[in-house]
């Protein structure tokens, strides 16, 4: 055992937790008899406090590995500590690939789970909740199967119950079949946000993919201004000669922490325009390799030590299809106050699946990447919060590292719901985090 | 928990009826704070201060009554405070302070070693305890109030400047000591600040409100400032007037 500090992916809440890596479920059942705050933690890619717990017990899901021969209809068993980079290296070349994934391969099926995680599929296929047929799970009342036929209560507690209800050990999820290891993608490039959320709205169930950069820092005619791609799995023959190659390893990396405020507001203008100006005015059926176009910031191995020693926030909002003129809103709100924002990512969500503290609600979603250091930031977001809210919308928790407690019953109506079920299995609350703690999500000092 | 933005849930503050402390911890509780502990001698002064910062936003606020000028009571004051926050404490201020006029006391034995008290040994004392039950939460912010009286001392404020200099010059060491563990310590040195502590002083260049120290304490909490100068300005002016030559120094603070 040793004592360690954690972080987020964003770098900013740092806390001192005792890590244990368990390698089957009777050591992690041991633990959770043993210890009285217990968190799992997977490769630590949520960007705020999820995946930690100050003066507690962080239980390291990487030792527990296992994938299982993937089945004729895709049905694979994976330890809940596989990544989906393990998992992808192994399937891709038998022609199979992740159901969902979302912008970074690093991420464990424990974690996915945790955050019901989303990808560019969203508004067709759901979120990875949707595909898992079935999961082993310890608590600190037994260890069960889990599925939506069987404890279906728990189940849906679990998908998007960001580690509280026990820890997932194995998961059995359904693979999507591919021809080959391309994607073959349409640009579009548009001068403004109106132009953009239209063709989404109108043209976005054509494809299985689709996701649109915005430039969040322009003002005036411009705001918003947008990069859509979208794109469908690359069939044998639409390509000259098709493999099935697994992601390569990243070949560049941040050896350490950039000085906080290279990415300032100039800068970042500079990059956007670049960015901007670097994508197609229109193309068509143009092939992409898998990893450039679901995982392009994996080329680069901790990328998030460009934001200093300060780190950053992700902040991830949505919103229902009634209140795409909050998307608007909020984009003119960030863009008005200077604060720097990189290209944030639009999309759109489809049906959402019965998880009671899951993210995605049928309408957009928007994330933002934003540098710590502004003054005005805290409350930028804080108004955000609001203009969120009264749209009946909500905020990530996988992102989040900044929300006020207050506002979490409204936004997650279910969790209620979820803390009966945790209470069922979890009666002496011994599975929490520094997220649930500054949430008040386990009811611990509900006021 | 604190949020990303250096932003505490649960706050102690000890000397929590300073006017430094209560700017402080308004500002506090209108961004993230709920628990509020005040301790302080006054019972009267700490409930206004207590109902400030309910005002502001704060929903549980409690008081605990000490007297800085006994060391021997640090320890306890502390404990009670935590055990009233009743869950983890995200951040502790320590705004104790004593400034007496040094003329009428610098040849009283009695009164300068009750000046070394109260701004020096009871917050060392205090800080012993402090940094037992942070490093065993895991997490957790010390800010102290320092001085700038503290980096040149002037000879009409030694004993005050003084004092201020072993607890800032302690901290110094002890953020380093903290290093690893979760907890961080935050030394605030304002210059000047009109309050009831400098009452009938006259301003001084770089003189500042208490709200304006409040912001700069935010700010520096946000970027995890092992330093935190107010205004921030006086960082690089006292960076020459602690090189100056001992006459010049004298010249120029006894204007």
């Amino acid at each position: 055992m040793t004592r360690a500090t954690l972080y987020g992916w964003g770098r900013t809440t740092p806390s001192i937790a005792e890590v244990l890596a368990p390698a089957s479920e009777v050591e992690v059942a041991a633990e959770l008899a043993r210890s009285r705050g217990v968190i799992a933690r997977g490769l630590g890619r949520s960007y705020g406090d999820a995946a930690q717990l100050s003066g507690g017990v962080v239980l390291s899901n990487l030792d527990l590995g296992g994938i299982s021969a993937i089945g004729p209809e895709g049905v694979v068993t994976v330890g809940a500590g596989i990544s989906i980079d393990e998992l992808l290296a192994f399937a891709i070349p038998q022609g199979w690939f992740v159901p969902v994934t979302p912008g970074t391969r690093q991420v464990t099926l424990g974690g996915a789970i945790a955050a019901d995680v989303h990808g560019k599929n969203h508004h067709l296929d759901g979120s990875f909740g949707n595909h898992v047929l079935e999961m082993r799970i310890v608590t600190p009342s037994g260890a069960f199967t889990i599925s939506p036929q069987k404890d279906a209560e728990l189940f849906w507690a679990t998908i998007g119950g960001m580690g509280l209800t026990g820890v997932v050990t194995s998961v059995t999820l359904r693979m999507l079949r591919i021809e080959t290891d391309q994607v073959i993608v349409d640009t579009e490039r548009f001068p403004d946000l109106e132009g953009v959320m239209n063709e989404m709205s109108r043209r976005d169930a054509e494809y299985r993919y689709s996701v649109a950069w915005v430039d969040c820092m322009t003002r005036g005619a411009h705001m918003g201004r947008a990069i859509l791609t979208r794109g469908r799995h690359a069939a044998a023959n639409d390509v000259d000669a098709p493999t099935l190659k697994a992601p390569a390893k990243p070949r560049l990396f941040v050896p350490f922490n950039a000085p906080s405020g290279l990415l300032n507001s100039l800068s970042v203008k500079v990059f956007n325009e670049l960015w901007f100006r670097s994508a197609p005015k229109h193309q068509e059926n143009e092939p992409q390799s898998l990893s450039s176009f679901f995982h392009p910031l994996d080329g680069v191995r901790d990328w998030n030590r460009l934001y200093g020693r300060r780190g950053f926030v992700q902040y991830q909002l949505s919103v229902p299809d009634s209140a795409g003129e909050t998307v608007t809103s909020a984009i003119r709100r960030l863009s008005s106050s200077g604060v720097p924002s990189f290209l944030a990512v639009l999309k759109r969500f489809g049906p959402a699946n019965p998880g009671m503290l899951s993210f995605p609600m049928p309408g957009w979603t928007l994330a933002l990447d934003l540098p710590v250091g502004p003054d005005a930031l805290p409350q930028v977001l804080d108004d955000l919060d609001e203009l969120v809210l009264s749209a009946g919308g909500r905020i990530y928790f996988a992102k989040d590292a900044r929300l006020s407690p207050d506002k979490v019953r409204a936004m997650y109506p279910d969790l209620d719901k979820f803390l009966e079920v945790k209470n069922r299995v979890d009666p002496e609350q011994r599975l929490m985090s520094d997220l649930a703690r500054r949430l008040d999500l386990v009811g611990r000092q509900r006021r | 928990m604190e949020n990303a933005f250096g932003q505490p849930q649960s706050v102690v503050v000890l000397g929590g009826s300073s006017d430094i402390a209560r700017a402080i911890t308004k500002k506090l509780a209108a961004a993230r704070a709920h628990t509020v502990v005040l301790a302080g001698r006054n019972q009267e002064l700490l409930n206004a201060a207590a109902s400030d910062a309910q005002e502001y936003g704060a929903t549980k606020t409690d008081t605990v009554l000490f007297d800085a000028e006994d060391a021997s009571n640090a320890a306890r004051t502390v404990t009670e405070a935590f055990e009233k926050v009743g869950d983890q404490v995200d951040l502790v201020i320590i705004a104790v302070g004593l400034l007496e006029d040094q003329l009428s006391i610098e040849n009283d034995a009695q009164a300068t070693a009750r000046m070394a008290m109260v701004n020096f040994t009871w917050p060392v004392a205090a800080l012993a305890e402090i940094r037992r039950r942070l490093v065993a939460q895991g997490s957790g912010r010390i800010l102290v109030i320092s001085s700038v009286a503290s980096i040149r001392i002037r000879r009409s404020a030694y004993i005050y400047g003084g004092a201020k200099a072993g607890l800032d010059r302690l901290c110094d060491g002890l953020a380093d000591s903290l290093e690893g563990t979760g907890v961080t310590l935050h030394l605030l040195r304002p210059g000047q600040v009109r309050s009831r502590m400098t009452e009938g002083q006259h301003d001084v260049p770089f003189t500042t409100g208490v709200n304006e120290v409040a912001e700069n304490v935010m700010r520096g909490l946000a970027g995890g400032d092992r330093v935190i100068w107010s205004p921030p300005i006086l960082r690089y002016v006292f960076a020459i007037l602690r090189h100056l030559p001992a006459p010049l120094w004298r010249k120029i603070m006894d204007r």
